[in-house]
Formats: C-alpha cells, structure tokens, sequence
C-alpha cells in the first residue's frame, strides 16, 4: 500500500496531457485564422477574439495545477456539494442571468461573461459517479435507476428552459454511462428507435408511418398468435390494444409536436437537413457555407491563413461552432482528418485508462468524460460537416469561449488527477 | 469489459463515417472546385470584341462601335446641383427626376443606366465633368455598327440574353449581349469570341480584398472571330433596291458551290435600326407588324406553290422514269380534260390548240396540258398511284425539296411534297394520277419555299447535282471546310435527262413567257410561273392577283448564278419577276445595267404593288 506522493505530476498520464495541449494550441491557431483581420495583426491584441482565447489558455494553467493539488478523495467526497452548488447555479440564471441570443445562460461578472452550463456536466459526471460506485446500488432496481435519471434530467431540464437545447441535448450521453453499469441497452435502443421513427415520420408523413406501424404490428401480432396459439388472444387482448393505441399516439403526437410545439426555424432544420428543402441562402446558409468552406480545403488546404472564404467572414460563429470549418480549409482533408485522430485517440484513451481503475468512481467518471466529449464532438462536427442538423455547441478544447475551454479542462484533469492515483488506497 | 465495447465501437464507427464524409467534400466535391462557386470570390469579365462580318468580296457589312452610357447607383448619389447637371446632359429637371426615380426603383445599391448612348463628342466632355457627381459615372459599351443598310434579314442583330438561358447556361450572364437571329445566332460561337475571367476575393460585405489567388484562375478575353459571307453584297443591295414596292423573296445561289450570292425578303429594314437608342422603339415598329412583316425571312420562311417552274420536275422526272422522252407529243385543246364531268377540266394558255406538242415547246409555252399527262403516266405506271407517287416523291425529295435544306441560317420551312400515303389515308386509297392533276403545274398540295426552289435550279444548272446552300464562306479568312456543305449532293435524275431541259429553259428566254426580258450576250435559261393564290376576305373566298414567280440561271454554259424570285401579287411571271431576273442576271455577271436596259429597271424601280396589297390589308 503505497503512500501518495507529495509531487502533484506524479501518475499523470501523459498521453491525455499531450493530446490536450495539441487540441487546444491548434484550435488557436485556427482560432486566430478565423478572427483575424488584415488591419489587426497583433498576435497579442486583448480585445479580439484570438487575444481573449490566449488569456482563457493561459489561465487553465493554475486551473490545471489547482485540481491536481488536491487528492482524488476531495472529488468523491465533495461530489454531492458540487452538484448542489451545480443546480444552485442554473437557478440562479433566472434571477440574475444575462440573455445573449435570446437564451439566458450567462452569469456576467463585468467584462467576463461565465456559462454555468459549461461546468455543470463535469459535476453532473461526478455525481454519477459517487451514486453509481455505492456498494448498495443496483441498477436494476426500478427505484435506483429513477434515482439516476433525476440526477442527469434536472440538470438537463434546467438548460432547457434557458432555453439551450443544445447544451442539455448533452446529458443524454450519461445513457452510456449507465449502460456501462448494467443499465439494460433496451433505453438507448428505445431511444434510437423513437429518432428513426421522429425521421420517418418528418421525411413520410405521420399518416403512411401510421399505416405502416400498423401493418407491422399485425403482422408481429399475428406471428405472436402463430407461436402462442388461442392462449395468446384470450390473455393479452387488452395489451394487443395497449400496443395499437401507444404506436398511433406516438405518430400523432410527433406530428402535432413538430408542427405546432416545434418553431418554423426548428423545422426548417430538420427539412434542410434531411434534404426535403434546398436552401442556400437563409436557414441553410450556415451548413451550406461551412460545406462550401471545408470542400474548397482538398487534399492538403489553402494553407495557414490563406484561407480566403475564412478570411471573407462567410461562415458564421467560425471561431465557435464552426471553427471545423476553418481546418478543413485550410489544412485540407490531411489536416481535418488528423484532428479526428486526435479526438479518436483521446476518447480511446480515456475510456482505456477507465477500464483499468480498481475504483469504481474513478471508472465510472472516466466514462463520463468519454460519453460528454464524444456527444460534443459529434454533434458539432456532424453539424459543420452537413450530417447533422444546426446544434450550437461547442467543439471541445477547440472552440472559441472561456467557459467551454474551462469547463472541458475541468472535466478532464479530474479524469487525469483521479487516474494518476489509481493505484493508491484512497 | 464487454460492455465497454459499446462505446469503442461508436467512436471507431463515427470516426470513420465523418473522415468519409470529409473526403466526399473535400476530395470528391474538392476536384471539381471553382471559384466561381465560390462566396469569397467575385468574378469580373473582361468583354473581348465581337467578330467583324464581311461579304464575299471583303465589303465590311458589321462592325463594332463604342457607346458610352451614364450610369448611375442611388445610393452612391450625393446632394447635387440639379440645375448644373441638367444642363450637362441637355435634359430638364422633369426628365432627371423621372430617370432618377426609374434607376431606384430598380435598385438602390446596383447601378443601372442613366442616359444611354451619348454621343462621341459629348463623352470626352462629359466623363471629366461628370467626376464631381457621385453616383454617376460613364460606362463604355460595345454595340454593332452596318455600314451598309443590306441584308438585315441575313445577319440578324443582337440583344440581352434572355433570362432562361442565361440561368441554364454556363457561359452567359445576365444582361451580356448574344446573337438573335441570322449570322449572328447561327455563328454566335465564332463571333462572340471567349470572354475573360478575374476572380478577386471578396469580403462578408462584398468589398474586393484583392486577387484571387494571385490570378492564378485568371483567364484573358480572345476576340470573336471575323466571318466571310457568300453574299455578294453589290447583288444582294441592288435586288432589295429592284424589290422596292413589292413583297416576296430572291434567293441567288452560286450552283458550283451552293454559295448563297443573295438572300432578299420584302418588305425589309435597315439593321441600324436595332441598335442603340432607337431599338426598342424600332423593335416594335418592326416585330408587331403583322401584316408587311418586315422581320420575317420570305426567302426563307414564306411556302408557296411554285407553280410553272415545277413543271420541269415533272419533265425530267417523266423522263427518268422513263413514261415520256423528248420526242413524246401530246395534243393540247385549250386544257386537258382529266374526268368525266364537265368541271374536271384544267385550263391552258399555250395557244397551240390540237398540235402535237413537245418537251422543249411545251416548256417554252407552259403547256398544262403536257404536264398533266406526263404526271399521269408517272403516277399511274404499274397502275399503282401510290407506288408511282412514292416514286415521284422520291425524285423530288432528291432535290431538297419537302425538307429542311440544311442551309446554315437559323430560319427555315420545310415545305410539302405529298406521297403516297398522303393521299392514301386522304381518300381512303381510291385515287389516281387524275385526283391532285395540279401536283402537273406545281399547284394543289405542293408547297416550297424561294431557297428550295433556288437550290432546284441550282441543282438544274448542275445537271443533276447540289451543294447545300450556305452563307458561311471563310472563318478568319479560313475557308470552310464542313463536308456538308463542300461535298456535292447527287440528284436521282440522270445527267443526261438534264441536256433537253436545258435546252427548253434557253427556250423560254428566246421564244417563251420570257423573251421580253432577254439580256444580249448572255443566254439565260429560265422557266416563269404564274401561280393562283385565294385568300378568305370576310368568310368568302377570294382570287387574288397570281403570285409572280421566276427560276433562272445564267449563263447557260458553266452557270455562275442561279435564281428564284417570288414576287406576292405580282400577276404573270413574264410581267415582274422575269425582268428582274434578267437585271439581277445582267448587273451580277457584267457589273452594271446596259443602256439598252435601262427602261426595264426604271419600270421595275416604278413599280409599286402597294395597291395590291391594300385589299389584303
């Protein structure tokens, strides 16, 4: 039983350090690409958007040497306070929040604007993890997985009402921590079934996936009766009923929440995005210029700062949302494609250090990291990229913006702290 | 750890999907970048000058000329003295508020044309002066200039591109100049030339940042090429000059090239028309008329029954198959009686009553009666109306007639030559050569245009073979090399059937319907035509005055122009078109009018058919 050493690098893996740095000094430097302008070409000047990056930079160092300054029981310990402090803090944007954009998710202290949201899920992540890790806790227990879905909906309905769907789209990625735990994957198959059919049911019309869910059933129904015999029809008929019922209200009630719940530029989205509208120029403009953007890269880019559709400001949020856009023409199909590796590795990365914790908090958290950063990732890259409809997050470690750049910090250097004593008895 | 495999799993699968969908843009879609696709770039033209168009002896006919524009964009406009600038462009202050207000309602931000072209002495003035009105500046364009008013149904004009094909095609822009009708669409290719490219980088607010990728996509304008017409201009003036007065068409072909010497309409107009200032009003002047219809190509366009002149396709038809030779006689008695009944009777002006009469006499006096027995034969050989038709269209198909000709000007009419099956599903196949007897004298069902009917005497003149007429000769002083129009056509009509015919067209001119327009020292072959025309005049039927018509060719040995002329109303061949065949002849083979002649110009230069046309009207 080994004692901790006194040395706060000690056990740090080195690899996750590595790949931070790498993401983040390249996402400054495309950072610097996209708001860079031909009058301003102080590196250093505060007051632009690549100025203000490098000061967010540079303030994760005392951040990263503060959490690796304190031992990983302060984490599990201090857990539930923080998410009570968490959820204290999404309130407190009722009262004392500031709107941009028409969501209220700011605290402004001055010239600083702070997004709680940002910090909220690396907090989320622990408190999982210290419910999850109890000896007593059985998730197959109705009671314990209820438990768990307050812990991340609460958060998650909090950021909704902001409103910012797009941050709280996030928490659905704890479904994987749990499946992890032996939530059964009926959830997340559920899920994805509803999405297909929410696909379906905008691209076909609610009344043909209606008849086809029907004709489906029947068909499921009469191969039940096939095998199950008279038996089957006397005991189950209200349940047969039950079934109808459920699948049409869902087709109904899909249609009536996109057209009169949804707003026009909700749907307009989805039809953009799934191709039953071509529009270059209003809704569609974003992808279509971030598509136009990244195809203009080929095989190697423009090269650093030659990008000329970045240098013209045609993509909006390039530096935030878009900032993909940006390596892509610039450094080209090499250059993009490289920094998928990198995300690639990291997640792989993590989750293989996860697996490899002795602790089961440590574990668990770990697999939170991964499931946050992997949802980030996809949603913004699949957004830039076309695949995706328009959802305003974040690149992590990449994009423009103190509380992002903070909140990933956070939530991967308690993944580095707790992983460099796993070896040690907490 | 099985349960991890999830994750992993996602990861790898997503990983892999977006580095796909990153080469699907940026190597797939990347390969077929271009700028001009691109937000960042904005694409400049520099307009290269449209070819010059000559006539076959190097005559300029179009021309480029530089116009200069006021433009003006609104929102550039700053508080001016009206009064001053005014008096600068010699406009009142009604007229500037006027122009002002038309500029913004098309846009504020985009310039449009304020005064269009000034005059040249103006320019150099005015582009100084004008440097201390913001708003306003001077735009030079290229417009088309004729020196000589001819053939404006030839060459056709230019205008704005119209917005369908400039949305559907690569090349045109909207608002750039394109080729509407004549040489100038047919060749819109060679004249336009290739206009060059400069793409410069632009900004969110559209403000140019510089060029493009240092110009590498950059490309210079290449000039149009210049044409050479077959039109002999000299000809082609004096015939519009002879058609004065009168509606119809002359189509004058070289029959050793197909060369096309003349190409006149009547009524025409002179090409300036179109250009600059005045065209729009012009344009109306000229496209709504519907009833002299100046704009519309009666050599080209207009079917008519070519009447006598077709009865020499009946001879060497009859001749080829062989129902008739040049000593078959037939008797004439004042007509030929093709039924029973007392109205089945087609008349004839011969005046050679119960004679035998002879191919070459039967041309020379435009027997009916000849010809109506000639068609019979040939249509009921093997006692097969259809069969012989079939034949007989086969012939005459053989000539160009009953299709397009495959001349290169964008106007055409194919014309009717019937066959077989047109009068079989007509009168349920009980029909004979007697049925459509007009079919003899070029009437009933036939119709052809004046450049078939050119190409026919062309083909005549050749003994037996055409070259698709054209009025494309050189390409920047390069000679044409299309087979279609440099390899000759054979006719299905032997040479030798040729040699009697021509012969009998001499005739005409020496002893026929066309003595009096004899031309000493060149013998011209000829045959004149006559042909019955009615129109409906308030829901009745109504003659009018027959359609003048003439084919000739001259000289009758190694022929160097071939010719058909429609005159519309014009009465007997021999009257109108006839003499103006023989001065067409005359000034093109020996350059001017003998003294001799003289009268006979007058007379056609006085001759006006407007009172003919007035019941039309």
């Amino acid at each position: 039983m080994r004692q901790e050493q006194n040395n706060i690098f000690a056990g740090i893996d080195w690899l996750l350090v590595f790949l931070f740095l790498s993401l983040v000094s390249f996402g400054w430097v495309n950072i610097y690409a996209a708001s860079r302008t031909s009058e301003d070409l102080d590196l250093l000047n505060f007051s632009t958007k690549h100025g203000k990056q490098f000061v967010f930079i540079c303030f994760t160092i005392p951040l990263i040497v503060l959490i690796l300054f304190f031992n990983s029981k302060f984490y599990e310990k201090l857990s539930s306070l923080f998410y009570v402090i968490s959820i204290a803090s999404l309130i407190g944007l009722f009262a004392f929040g500031k709107t941009i954009n028409g969501a209220t998710s700011w605290y402004n202290f001055g010239a600083m604007g702070l997004q709680p949201s940002e910090f909220v899920k690396t907090f989320t992540a622990l408190a999982i993890a210290k419910l999850l890790s109890d000896r007593k806790y059985n998730l197959r227990l109705t009671k314990n997985q209820i438990k768990a879905f307050i812990i991340i909906f609460t958060p998650a309905f909090l950021i909704i009402l902001q409103p910012d769907a797009g941050s709280a789209l996030i928490y659905l990625a704890f479904f994987l921590v749990l499946h992890r735990e032996g939530l059964t994957l009926n959830y997340i198959l559920f899920g994805a079934l509803i999405v297909l059919l929410f696909v379906f049911i905008i691209l076909f019309g609610y009344i043909s996936i209606s008849i086809c869910l029907i004709i489906l059933i029947t068909i499921g129904l009469l191969y039940a009766i096939y095998r199950g015999g008279k038996r089957f029809i006397r005991f189950n008929w209200h349940k047969v009923l039950m079934i109808y019922l459920v699948a049409l209200l869902f087709t109904f009630g899909t249609n009536f929440t996109y057209n009169s719940i949804f707003k026009q530029h909700h749907r307009d989205r989805f039809e953009v995005l799934l191709g039953m509208k071509k529009d270059t120029k209003n809704i569609g403009y974003n992808s279509h210029q971030s598509e136009l953007t990244i195809s203009s890269g080929s095989w190697t880019g423009k090269g650093f700062l030659k990008g000329d559709i970045t240098k013209g400001n045609f993509v909006p949020e390039q530096h935030t949302d878009y900032i993909f856009s940006t390596v892509g023409e610039e450094w080209g199909f090499l250059g993009s494609s490289f920094v998928i590796l990198l995300f690639m590795l990291m997640l792989y990365r993590i989750i293989y250090l996860a697996e490899t914790h002795a602790n089961k908090f440590g574990r668990i958290y770990g697999y939170g990291v991964a499931a946050i950063l992997f949802f980030h990732i996809v949603i913004n890259l699949g957004m830039v990229i076309g695949l995706m409809p328009t959802v305003g997050i974040p690149l992590p470690f990449f994009s423009y913006g103190g509380s992002s750049l903070w909140g990933f910090t956070i939530l991967l250097f308690i993944f580095i702290r707790l992983d460099a004593h796993k070896n040690y008895d907490w | 750890m099985k349960r991890s495999f999830l994750l992993y799993f996602l990861i790898t699968f997503i990983g892999v999907l977006f580095i796909g969908r990153l080469f699907q843009l940026q190597i797939i879609r990347g390969a077929n970048y271009d700028p001009i696709h691109n937000s960042a770039v904005k694409t400049v033209y520099d307009y290269p000058e449209r070819g010059y168009i000559y006539d076959r002896n190097g005559t300029l006919l179009v021309a480029n000329q530089l116009s200069y524009d006021v433009m003006v964009q609104p929102n550039k406009v700053l508080p001016l003295d009206t009064l001053e600038f005014c008096k600068l462009l010699k406009i009142d202050k009604k007229q500037f508020l006027k122009k002002i207000k038309r500029a913004e309602k098309y846009a504020t931000y985009k310039p449009s044309v304020f005064l269009k072209q000034l005059a040249k002495e103006d320019f150099a003035f005015l582009q100084e002066k004008l440097q201390k009105f913001k708003g306003f500046f001077i735009q030079k364009r290229i417009i088309r200039e004729y020196p000589i008013n001819a053939a404006a149904n030839v060459l056709g004009y230019i205008g704005e591109v119209n917005e369908n094909l400039a949305k559907n095609n690569e090349y045109y822009q909207q608002g750039e100049l394109i080729g509407k009708d004549g040489v100038e669409r047919q060749y819109e290719e060679y004249l336009r030339g290739k206009k060059g490219k400069k793409f410069l980088n632009l900004n969110r607010f559209n403000t140019v940042t510089g060029a493009y990728l240092k110009g590498k996509f950059d490309t210079l304008p290449k000039n149009g090429k210049d044409l050479t017409l077959t039109l002999d201009v000299k000809l082609q003036v004096y015939a519009q000059k002879l058609m004065t007065g009168k509606r119809g068409g002359i189509v004058a072909i070289e029959p050793s090239t197909g060369e096309i010497l003349a190409l006149v309409t009547a009524p025409s107009y002179d090409p300036n028309m179109l250009v600059g200032r005045k065209r729009s009003k012009n344009s109306v002047l000229l496209f709504n008329d519907t009833i002299s219809k100046p704009s519309y190509d009666r050599g080209l366009l207009a079917t008519y029954a070519p009447g006598s002149p077709f009865k020499m396709m009946n001879a060497l038809i009859g001749l080829q198959e062989n129902v008739i030779n040049e000593q078959t006689s037939f008797k004439c008695y004042n007509g030929f009686k093709y039924g029973k009944r007392a109205n089945e009777f087609m008349g004839c002006h011969c005046g050679i009553i119960g004679r035998p009469i002879q191919l070459k006499t039967a041309i020379a006096k435009s027997c009916n009666s000849y010809f109506s027995h000639t068609y019979k034969r040939i249509v009921e050989k093997n006692n097969n109306p259809s069969q012989g038709l079939d034949h007989w269209h086969k012939h005459v198909s053989s000539f160009g007639l009953g299709n397009y000709l495959g001349y290169d000007l964008p106007a055409g009419q194919k014309g009717l030559i019937p066959n077989g099956n047109y009068y079989d599903s007509r009168y349920k196949y009980s029909w004979n050569g007697s049925t459509n007897i007009s079919n003899a004298i070029g009437q009933g069902e036939i119709l052809t245009t004046p450049i078939q009917l050119a190409n026919f005497t062309a083909a005549i003149a050749n003994k037996g073979h055409f070259y698709t007429p054209h009025i494309l000769k050189e390409v920047d002083q390069n000679p044409i090399d299309n087979p279609k129009y440099t390899i000759a056509k054979k006719t299905t009509i032997d040479k030798k059937h040729f040699s009697p015919l021509i012969e009998a067209m001499h005739e005409v001119f020496k002893t026929g319907t066309g003595k009096w327009s004899q031309v000493e020292g060149i013998e011209i072959c000829g045959k004149t035509g006559t042909v019955e025309n009615f129109v409906k005049i308030n829901g009745k039927k109504t003659q009018l005055t027959d359609h003048s018509i003439l084919v000739a060719f001259a000289p009758k040995k190694n022929p160097k122009i071939a010719l058909a002329i429609f005159v519309e109303n014009g009465g007997y061949g021999s009257e109108i078109a006839a003499p103006i065949s023989s001065l067409l002849i005359e000034k093109y083979l020996t350059g001017i009018i003998s003294e001799k002649n003289n009268y006979r110009e007058q007379r056609i230069l006085n001759l006006s058919l407007e009172k003919n046309y007035a019941q039309l009207n």
